[in-house]
């Protein structure tokens, strides 16, 4: 991998005090790569790309660890802030594309707004048609005067992403953004999204917890588990062979069309909340490998020649370490 | 647009007739002749049986109605029992006060309400939050003439800064330095609306705040003052205006109440007297003109949510 970009290094989330929501997670990306940030629903994957963005909520912070964007500290700096320092963009696409656009504004207004902000020397509306078109939306011109309640979700998150593009982001988040679309909508939507990637030599971090959309998309995989980093590593070598055995249960919980037993696989027991994770692996008490000495003390990395790596004392695939 | 505006009137005209006729009803609904009621009990025959034809008793009451109905819309709404004058100037000698009032008390509210409830939500839950809310409830709980006499207690009997009472009209000597005269008045009516607006704002905009659009238009990187003017009080005045309207019913009762307690010569005050004076035309004549004001304003307000939000479709 080239220089990364963005290099978020042992960040730490906090809610309140004492109660820590993302713990100890670093990863990096590089130009033109895709990073999935793969988990369970309030494992941290968003707290992590807000805290990565500066727009954590009220009352949560980062209290540990940093994130580097080309080099600069970014870590306590929110969007506004950044833009003043002159440092480089890190830009984001949400969820929800219906509730995402402001519904009294004209998107063209919206994307201008982004413009002014992050291109001084470009003309606002030239660069919003142009926007509409590397979005690929259709007769853009006219579309700019459209109010977002005239689009489909399909349309919405394509603005969404002309609006992520117009800050000229070196780095894209990408949270869950075809989760609320229509699978055909969905294949377009990670489509442009790898094709801009690839044109632009953006890093992008796309945060999803659907398995099949990592594997077709992403470069590198991350998943996450209870606020924490279990595994990484190359898309292929991942899926081919994983080394964490929350890594595999996820894998082995996808539907399999040519199996003929009715029930899907799951992993026994949920994912614990940040209150509950005790000392040791978090994964301990729903892992189907587990030993005494996981339930306490720190768990190592566990290292193969691909370049992959995971927090675990019994990893897959792996010679155990004596 | 236009032909939701031609509906929306039509169906305020209905709301109008409907209304002019229980008020035209009014005058039956006295027990025993009104007539007698209105003249007291010294009246001789004579001015009996005049007051009765000026008032077109003697016709049946459709025709009445009619009769009544059609001189309303020619501007005539009969003459005052008490003044021997036509009641509409008996209204327009109000109504310098009356407009100029409320004129005043809605620049406090909008000018305090709004402005305050912005700055509490900007800063929700510290002290100033806390200050304002408190304030806010204080000033929406006590009623309107108790705010009246501490305010002609403290600033015009105390301090002597404005006049305690009564308005000589701007056109006289001393021009627009009579508006000093309404001061004290505006506030007191303004404080519980501007109260209630100042709430409704903060609330509204604590919702907005928490939207998913807001989030994206920081993530931008454009600056928080213009997050917040652009993104959430744009949205929130979306709730805030619809409010105007139950505030301007609110205001004219209370108006009343504020006008007596100032000696104003405004239109409320020549309501309740009227009141004590039985002249019953002139109670008619003010309320036909309030119900008027109030479908015009309700009006203005369902149109104005079309140019605030796109997504209202009028259609």
């Amino acid at each position: 991998m080239n220089t990364p970009i963005l290099s978020v290094s042992d960040l730490v989330v906090s809610a309140g005090r004492n109660l820590q929501i993302v713990r100890g997670t670093s990863f990096d990306i590089g130009p033109g790569e895709i990073l999935g940030l793969v988990g369970e629903s309030g494992c941290g994957k968003s707290m992590t790309s807000l805290a990565a963005m500066g727009l954590l909520p009220h009352g949560i912070g980062v209290t540990g660890g940093k994130i580097l964007l080309n080099g600069a500290d970014i870590t306590h700096l929110a969007p506004h802030q950044r833009v003043k320092q002159g440092c480089g963009r890190i830009a984001m696409v949400f969820q929800e594309p219906m509730t995402s656009l402001n519904p009294v504004l004209r998107i063209g207004d919206q994307i201008k707004e982004a413009v002014r902000v992050h291109d001084r020397t470009a003309s606002p509306p030239a660069r919003a048609r142009e926007l509409l078109d590397m979005v690929r939306i259709p007769d853009a011109a006219h579309q700019l005067d459209a109010f977002p309640h005239e689009l489909s979700g399909g349309m919405r998150q394509r603005v969404m992403i002309a609006i992520a593009l117009a800050c000229r982001p070196a780095v894209l988040i990408a949270d869950e953004p075809t989760t609320a679309l229509d699978v055909t909508v969905q294949r377009q939507v990670l489509g442009l999204i790898r094709e801009l990637c690839d044109s632009l030599d953006m890093g992008v971090l796309f945060i999803t917890h659907d398995l099949g959309v990592v594997a077709q998309l992403a470069d590198r995989v991350a998943v996450m588990y209870a606020g924490g980093l279990v595994e990484t590593g190359d898309v292929v070598p991942l899926f081919a062979a994983p080394l964490h055995p929350y890594t595999a249960g996820l894998m082995a919980c996808l539907p399999d069309p040519t199996s003929d037993d009715p029930l899907l696989p799951t992993i026994p027991g949920s994912a614990p909340r940040p209150d509950e994770i005790k000392d040791g692996c978090p994964f301990a008490p729903r892992c189907s490998r587990v030993q005494d000495r996981c339930r306490r003390g720190p768990v190592p990395v566990a290292f193969n020649d691909l370049g992959q790596s995971a927090r675990c004392h019994f990893p897959l695939n792996h010679e155990v370490p004596a | 647009m236009l032909r939701y505006v031609i509906r929306r009137t039509g169906a305020a005209i209905m709301t109008l007739i409907a209304a002019s006729i229980v008020i035209f009803a009014f005058i039956h609904l006295i027990p025993g002749d009104p007539v007698y009621v209105m003249l007291g009990d010294g009246a001789t025959p004579d001015q009996v049986a005049a007051l009765r034809a000026r008032l077109g008793l003697d016709e049946p009451v459709v025709l009445q109605y009619l009769i009544w109905a059609g001189n309303a819309l020619q501007g005539d709404l009969g003459h005052s029992v008490f003044f021997e004058t036509p009641v509409t100037q008996v209204i327009a000698d109000g109504a310098e006060t009356s407009i100029l009032l409320a004129t005043m008390t809605m620049v406090w509210i909008v000018g305090f309400g709004i402005p305050v409830g912005v700055l509490a939500a900007m800063r929700q839950g510290r002290w100033v939050d806390q200050g304002l809310s408190g304030l806010a409830m204080l000033l929406a709980s006590v009623p309107t003439f108790w705010v009246g006499l501490y305010l002609i207690l403290i600033f015009a009997a105390g301090l002597g800064w404005f006049p305690s009472s009564g308005y000589p009209s701007i056109f006289e000597e001393g021009g627009l330095a009579n508006l000093r005269y309404l001061v004290l008045p505006s506030i007191a009516l303004a404080a519980p609306n501007a109260a209630l607006i100042l709430r409704l704002t903060r609330a509204s905009m604590l919702d907005v705040a928490r939207e998913d659009y807001v989030r994206t238009a920081r993530a931008k990187g454009i600056s928080p003052t213009r997050v917040v003017v652009r993104h959430i009080l744009r949205n929130a005045l979306l709730a805030v205006v619809s409010a105007f309207g139950f505030t301007f019913a609110a205001l004219i009762s209370e108006a009343v109440v504020t006008e007596t307690v100032f000696a104003l010569p405004g239109v409320g005050r020549t309501v309740v007297q009227s009141i004590l004076r039985r002249d019953y035309p002139v109670i008619q004549g003010v309320i036909l003109i309030i119900v008027c004001l109030y479908l015009v304003i309700n009006l203005l307000v369902d149109l104005s949510y079309r140019m605030l939000d796109p997504r209202v479709e009028l259609e």
